[in-house]
This record gives C-alpha cells, sequence and structure tokens, in this order.
C-alpha cells in the first residue's frame, strides 16, 4: 500500500524544545519591566486580575485573589488542533515548574502536552473536560480550562505575552 | 513528567511529522532501541548505544526532512496544487511535496466519515508510479520481491514489497498490476523514492549487464498523476462519468477489487478525454475504491484537474480529503504505513506479512528472490525465528496509545518494554476507541493477550486484537 500522513510531531522535536517556549516568552515579552497591570485602570476589577499568554498556545488567568489561577489552552491551538478527543487533566497538588506540562490535548491525530506558563501546585483539574473534551473547541478560553493552581510566584505572569504580543506572535507564523 | 511537547511545535508541525525518522529506522535493527525519545526516562535502559540520530534531524527549522533528499530543497507540487489551495487545503510538507492535510471544508473526523459512509478523493500524485517492460521484467521483479508475478493475471494486481538482498528487510510496500504478458505497473511510496530508486537502478544494472540492454525498459511516469476515489460511493461517481457506457468492459460492476482497466471518460463540457485513464479498484482506506492514474503530459496537461472536477462535481457525494483522514482510514483497516509499521529491519514474516511470499515460492531450492535464505525459515517456523510479531491492540478509554508508546508487561514492575507502538490514535468510526498498531514479543501476540502501554509515563491497560477494526469492504463481485 503507500505512504499517507505522518501527522505527529517528530518526538525527538518534544525533547529538543524542552525550554524553548518560556525563555522565548521572556525574551520578547513587552510587558516586561511595566509595573504588573498600570495599564488597566479602567477596569473596575482589581489591578491584578490579568491574564497572559505564551508563545506556545497557553494562556493564565490569575484570579482575584492574586494567589491562584486558571490555565488552559487559546482559541487559536483549540482552533489548529482540531477536533479534541481526550484532555488529560493534571492529578491535584502536582507541583509544576513553568514550563511543564500540566495537561495534555489530544485530537485525532496529535497529542500534544499543554505547559504550565507559570510555577505552583494544582489545586484541581476543569471535570468537564474529563467527559466532554470536546468542549474545548467550544470554550477554550473560559469554561474550559484546563488546570487551576496555586501560582508560587504572581510575578511570573509578567515575563509573559499579553493579548496584544501574543496575536503578532500567532500572525509572524502566517 | 516525561518528554515535554509543547503545543507549539504541535501546531506548527501538525502533519508534518519527519519523514527522516525513515531513515533512522532503516538503519536500526531494533525496533525497540529507535523510539526511545518518547519516554527517555522510563527507556533509558533499552536504549544502550543507541546514537540520538533522531535529534539531529529536527535542528533544521523546516523539521521535515526525507531520507535521503535535501532539507533545503522546495517543496514539489502536483499537478493539483492549484485546486487544493482553491478548496481551502491545508498544505503540509510531505515526501517533499507540498500535500494538503485537510481542507476547510470538513474537519479531519468529518472527512474520515464522508469516506466511510460516501466517497472521497485523495491526490495522491506524489507516489511513484513505474512501468517496467521487456523480455527480462518478469524476472526482475520476481527477484525483487516474493511474489508469483508469473501467476498473475493480465490487469491483475498484488500488494508486495522490494526486498533488500540477503536480509530480506522490506525496501518498500508496493502495489504491482500486471499489464501484458512481459510488463508491469507498479506503484511506491513517495517517502521511498530515493531509496527505491537506487536500488531498482542497481538491481536493473546488473540484470542488464547479464542479459543485454534489451531485456529491460524501466520508465518512471512522472508524467501522469494519481488520484484516489475512496468510499461506498465512489463506483456509482465514477460510473457516471465514464465514456461510451454500454458495452461491457465500461462496466463497473465486472471489474472486481485487485484488478484494472483503461478507461475514457466524459468530461464537463461533454467532450470525450483525449486518452485513457488507468483505472485500478484497490485503495489505502479499506472501502471499496479506485485508483486513477491520468496522463498530465502534453495536451493533457489540464487532464488531472478536469477529472478531478468531474469526480467533484457532487458535494453531496464526493469531497477532497487529505493526508490526516487517509492516514486515520488505513490505520483502521489495518494497513501498514511504510516508515512507522514497516522498515528495512523487518522481513515480510517478520511485519506479519509473510502472505506476501507466493505459495509456489517458499522451496528453499529454488526460491531465487532477495533475502529467500533469510526469509524461508521464519515462514516455516515462525515461533523459533521471529522474536516479535506486528498485532493490533485496543487500548483502554483516555489518552490514546501513538506511536512511539511502549508495550510492557502488566506484570513486571520494572516496566522492561515487550515492545512499541508503530501507529496509533483514537478511531474515528469506533467512536472514538483507542486503537493501535504495533511490534510486540512472540508469545504476547495472541489475540486477547492483555498488556500495558505507557502513555505519559502511565500505564494503560490494552489487548491484543485482531486487525482491521473495521470491515474492509473490497469489491468481489
Amino acid at each position: 500500500m503507500s505512504a499517507v500522513a505522518r501527522t505527529v510531531r517528530p518526538f525527538a522535536s518534544r525533547v529538543l524544545s524542552q525550554k524553548l517556549p518560556i525563555t522565548a516568552a521572556r525574551r520578547v515579552s513587552p510587558a516586561m519591566g511595566f509595573p504588573r497591570g498600570s495599564i488597566r485602570s479602567f477596569s473596575q476589577s482589581p489591578f491584578w486580575e490579568v491574564k497572559k499568554y505564551t508563545e506556545s498556545h497557553e494562556w493564565v488567568e490569575l484570579a482575584a485573589d492574586g494567589k491562584t489561577a486558571k490555565v488552559g489552552i487559546t482559541q487559536y491551538a483549540s482552533e489548529s488542533l482540531g477536533d479534541v478527543v481526550f484532555v488529560e487533566l493534571p492529578d491535584a497538588d502536582l507541583e509544576v515548574s513553568a514550563g511543564e506540562p500540566v495537561g495534555a490535548v489530544e485530537s485525532v491525530k496529535s497529542a500534544s502536552d499543554v505547559l504550565s506558563p507559570v510555577s505552583g501546585k494544582v489545586l484541581q483539574g476543569n471535570s468537564i473536560l474529563e467527559d466532554n473534551a470536546k468542549f474545548i473547541n467550544q470554550s477554550p478560553e473560559d469554561e474550559a480550562w484546563i488546570a487551576e493552581l496555586e501560582i508560587s510566584d504572581a510575578a511570573e505572569l509578567d515575563a509573559l505575552l499579553d493579548a496584544e504580543a501574543y496575536k503578532a506572535t500567532i500572525d509572524a507564523d502566517h | 513528567m516525561s518528554a515535554v511537547r509543547p503545543l507549539k511545535r504541535g501546531l506548527n508541525l501538525l502533519g508534518s511529522r519527519s519523514l527522516s525518522r525513515s531513515a533512522s529506522v532503516a538503519a536500526n535493527g531494533s525496533i525497540l532501541a529507535q523510539r526511545q525519545l518518547v519516554s527517555p526516562r522510563v527507556l533509558r535502559s533499552a536504549v544502550v548505544g543507541r546514537p540520538l540520530a533522531q535529534v539531529a534531524t529536527v535542528s533544521s527549522p523546516s523539521a521535515v526532512r526525507y531520507a535521503s533528499t535535501s532539507s533545503s530543497a522546495p517543496l514539489k507540487k502536483t499537478a493539483l496544487y492549484d485546486l487544493h489551495i482553491a478548496h481551502g487545503g491545508k498544505m503540509v510538507p510531505f515526501a517533499g511535496y507540498s500535500m494538503p492535510l485537510q481542507y476547510g471544508d470538513l474537519s479531519h473526523v468529518e472527512s474520515h466519515m464522508w469516506t466511510r459512509e460516501k466517497a472521497s478523493l485523495f491526490d495522491v500524485s506524489h507516489m511513484v508510479q513505474h512501468q517496467l517492460s521487456g523480455p527480462g521484467a518478469m524476472d526482475l521483479l520476481m527477484k525483487v520481491s516474493p511474489s508469483s508475478l508469473d501467476k498473475l493475471k493480465t490487469n491483475s494486481s498484488t500488494l508486495s514489497c522490494l526486498l533488500e538482498k540477503g536480509t530480506g528487510g522490506i525496501i518498500d510496500d508496493t502495489v504491482i498490476t500486471r499489464r501484458g504478458e512481459s510488463s508491469f505497473y507498479f506503484v511506491t511510496n513517495a517517502g521511498r523514492r530515493a531509496e527505491d530508486l537506487a536500488f531498482l537502478e542497481a538491481e536493473i544494472s546488473a540484470y542488464k549487464a547479464a542479459h543485454g540492454p534489451d531485456s529491460l525498459t524501466w520508465d518512471i511516469l512522472e508524467d501522469r498523476a494519481l488520484v484516489a476515489l475512496q468510499g461506498p460511493q465512489a463506483a456509482s461517481v465514477l460510473q457516471s462519468h465514464i465514456a461510451n457506457s454500454g458495452s461491457a468492459d465500461t462496466d463497473l460492476s465486472t471489474l472486481y477489487f485487485g484488478n484494472c482497466r483503461d478507461l475514457y471518460l466524459t468530461l464537463a463540457d461533454g467532450s470525450v478525454s483525449a486518452e485513457p485513464v488507468l483505472v485500478s479498484r484497490t485503495g489505502y482506506t479499506g472501502e471499496d475504491g479506485f485508483e486513477i492514474s491520468i496522463p498530465a503530459g502534453g495536451a493533457c496537461a489540464s487532464l488531472p484537474t478536469q477529472v478531478t472536477d468531474l469526480l467533484l462535481q457532487n458535494p453531496e457525494q464526493v469531497r477532497l480529503a487529505g493526508l490526516a483522514a487517509r492516514d486515520s482510514l488505513r490505520l483502521e483497516a489495518g494497513m501498514c504505513l511504510y516508515g512507522s509499521d514497516i522498515s528495512t529491519a523487518q522481513t515480510p514474516p517478520a511485519a506479519s506479512l509473510g502472505w506476501v511470499v507466493g505459495k509456489d515460492r517458499r522451496d528453499p531450492a529454488s526460491a531465487t528472490f532477495n533475502g529467500a535464505e533469510a526469509i524461508l525459515p521464519q515462514l516455516a517456523s515462525p515461533a523459533k525465528t521471529l522474536a516479535q510479531r506486528r498485532v493490533g491492540f485496543t487500548v483502554e478509554k483516555g489518552s490514546p496509545a501513538r506511536e512511539g508508546a511502549v508495550i510492557v508487561d502488566l506484570n513486571d514492575e520494572s516496566r522492561t518494554p515487550i515492545g512499541v507502538v508503530t501507529s496509533g490514535l483514537p478511531s474515528p468510526s469506533l467512536g472514538g476507541i483507542n486503537i493501535a498498531m504495533g511490534y510486540v514479543k512472540s508469545g504476547m501476540h495472541k489475540k486477547g493477550t492483555e498488556v500495558g502501554v505507557l502513555v505519559r509515563n502511565k500505564v494503560r491497560k490494552a489487548k491484543v486484537t485482531g486487525m482491521p477494526w473495521v470491515e474492509s469492504k473490497f469489491y468481489r463481485g
């Protein structure tokens, strides 16, 4: 018969590029050096309630308490992956460093680790996704978050991309 | 956590898994060792002495390299490239070509199901079409392959393998069609083009040196496109476009699986195609369907597009489908993908493809095909000679076991690898049940045997299962 789709990434690339997302994000972050939240003065929400992105297509949103955050994959990631069939959720109490997997998203054709944008301890995975993985295609940046973390250091968010900078990285890829 | 695989890489590289792997597979005798990168921590013990050949290939930013072809060569386009773009094809590098992974109108799963329920059209023009004729054609092909080609009727075909001299390792899998007394048409894999051509060149030169320059004529049919029309509605759609309907020859109901016919088509403007297309009732999806070789040279330059447009006329019946659906369809059908499931590291019996060796070619006294000395003992006493077998697995609900996932004995706490998954995904036709193909050590290969598969360092239960998972619907009359 014949050769067909080689639809999964080279395993080696995963290993090689281990540290790529986080270091790359730091390098290009325009938010670097800004006092956190200073540009959101128009908002009624607490000034530190902030949503940031990674070049590897995750988002992290800090809760009002400034200590917990939700993590998920971006709209762009969900569209690119297509039909998500399974989401692997992290167990509670898992300690993760920024750039380490905090879950995985599987479509028919590929598996992708979700790298935690920040360090912390997992409070819970989003149980909605346990039985309804497809939900991540419907609400990736809102109710279909993947993990809730107790974060180690809110300052880590400063190094990540804001919405505009993230959008620029996507546009640059096209 | 084991291997870190950022989502970014996944997105950038969707569909573009490096074919360079097939080179490293080919160079490597151990199926277990070649996959160590999946889960380095678990597998470290199994990979002693194995260089990180795969890592080196990834440093190329293009991330896709093909065996023996330059990574910097521009991607080639098939005759249908513009048509793919016009239909929203998501193009990815594949075997040196820019090929569609999927199209804008259907998701991967939708396209897969469309093929099972209606009909899909795949551009497979990147595959290599060959014509070999001359008084020595049969001899040559029966040396490089183990098939009983002398028993093949004209215009019928067989799945076969090109075999390495001495080892009997599979250089490529191929479908060989007899077109006349001493004339053959065969199709080989795009990803193996360089290796196949070098191999055939050497074999043919040696044959000509012994039997004279006129003993063989070998043509690579660069000026022909190849499309596959697959699915339950394929026959009715194709039949409606065949010219001069009425004579027995144009009736597809008498064209059975594995047979081919030259047929003229009535084009959209009512004219009849200047040349016939070669219609073979075969495919790579498990569905009834056809592979259609279309002349594309000279006056026929626009014929591939015309024929494709013709077959796509009714979007309620036929849609374009890409590499993504092709891969999930072929796996459900239990079919091998060269470079993933088979390589030069396997002989046909080691790859559970022993049936490609003709029944009348198994006598050691008279067997003349490459690698017969290695292959015939394996056929005679597999239990003694084969360390591992290619089998199917059904994996428990949850994370799918994909290529590279290590198979372990559930009773072995140390998780010593006993096999490896070579292809795996959640089956769209089976509602997402995780299916996988792979190698497991002899003794653990019987249907129903329970094994473990390591996915991201977690042991998932799997059961050895017969293939295919989705029953093949080949048209046998």
